[in-house]
């Protein structure tokens, strides 16, 4: 199973300002190794959703660097809202994870 | 020959069948659901295709997008790339790096209401333009920026 990501979110003012990093190898499918060509993998879509209502749904290529980051704001967030994430790759795997959101300074 | 080709109905049949239950499964509501992937903008290898692809026509150049990229990347398998658009209705962003083998990077729609930044890091395979699409009100709008590559990060 793929490794937790790690996400932040900061709220500044009505916004909140949502750091994802995800884990994961995004094989372009032509790094080639002793071994012969690594296969084509990597994360295809990501959701973000806010109190479970998607804001944001990405569709990725294998142009993304490797343990993807991904920033966003999400606006008329409050302190305690809910952020959830969504991954999938080209293989079918995926992984969720949640974060609540916390009053910036 | 014959029963080749019966063998096959039945396979591809069977795959339907499953794809159909899969939507079905999927389209729960409440479930993240995903647009499907747009696998013919993402293979494409040229940037007229790709924009063809995304159904980008017609694009206006606009100095309400800013992209944030170093000018010179000396790692090109990590280039920070940010999107802000200040266009008011921004549906959709999109990242095209002009001269990867496949250019389209990466999409993303953004719902009704949401902002209209986007952060994230892209491959680069050589020094090339940066292109961003943004979709608002069922028009595209367009900017570029230059981003010199050391050392390539494609291979």
């Amino acid at each position: 199973m793929a490794e937790p990501m790690k996400i932040r979110a900061t709220l500044q003012g009505d916004t909140a300002d949502v750091r994802i990093l995800m884990r994961h190898p995004m094989e372009t499918g032509t790094r080639k190794t002793a071994s012969g060509v690594v296969p084509l993998h990597f994360i295809q879509s990501v959701i973000v959703q806010h109190n479970g209502k998607t804001v944001l749904d990405a569709q990725w290529s294998q142009a993304v660097s490797r343990d993807p980051f991904l920033g966003l704001r999400v606006k008329g967030a409050k302190a305690g809202d809910k952020i959830s994430v969504t991954w999938t790759d080209n293989k079918g795997d995926k992984r969720t994870d949640e974060v609540t959101v916390s009053a910036g300074s | 020959m014959k029963s080749l080709r019966r063998n096959f109905l039945k396979l591809s049949g069977g795959a339907g069948a499953m794809a159909l239950a899969a939507a079905a499964g999927l389209l729960k509501p409440g479930s993240a659901w995903a647009a499907p992937w747009n696998k013919s903008a993402f293979e494409s290898k040229a940037v007229a295709d790709t924009l063809k692809n995304l159904g980008a026509t017609n694009l206006i150049e606009s100095k309400d997008i800013t992209i944030t990229a170093p000018d010179i990347a000396e790692n090109g398998a990590i280039v920070p790339v940010a999107v802000t658009s200040r266009i008011p209705n921004t549906q959709s962003i999109s990242i095209i790096a002009e001269k990867n083998p496949f250019p389209l990077a990466a999409s993303f729609d953004i719902s009704a209401g949401g902002e209209g930044y986007v952060s994230t890091r892209v491959k680069m395979g050589q020094t090339s333009d940066v292109r961003a699409i943004v979709k608002a009100d069922g028009k595209f709008y367009t900017a570029v920026k230059e981003v010199k590559v050391t050392v390539g990060g494609c291979g």
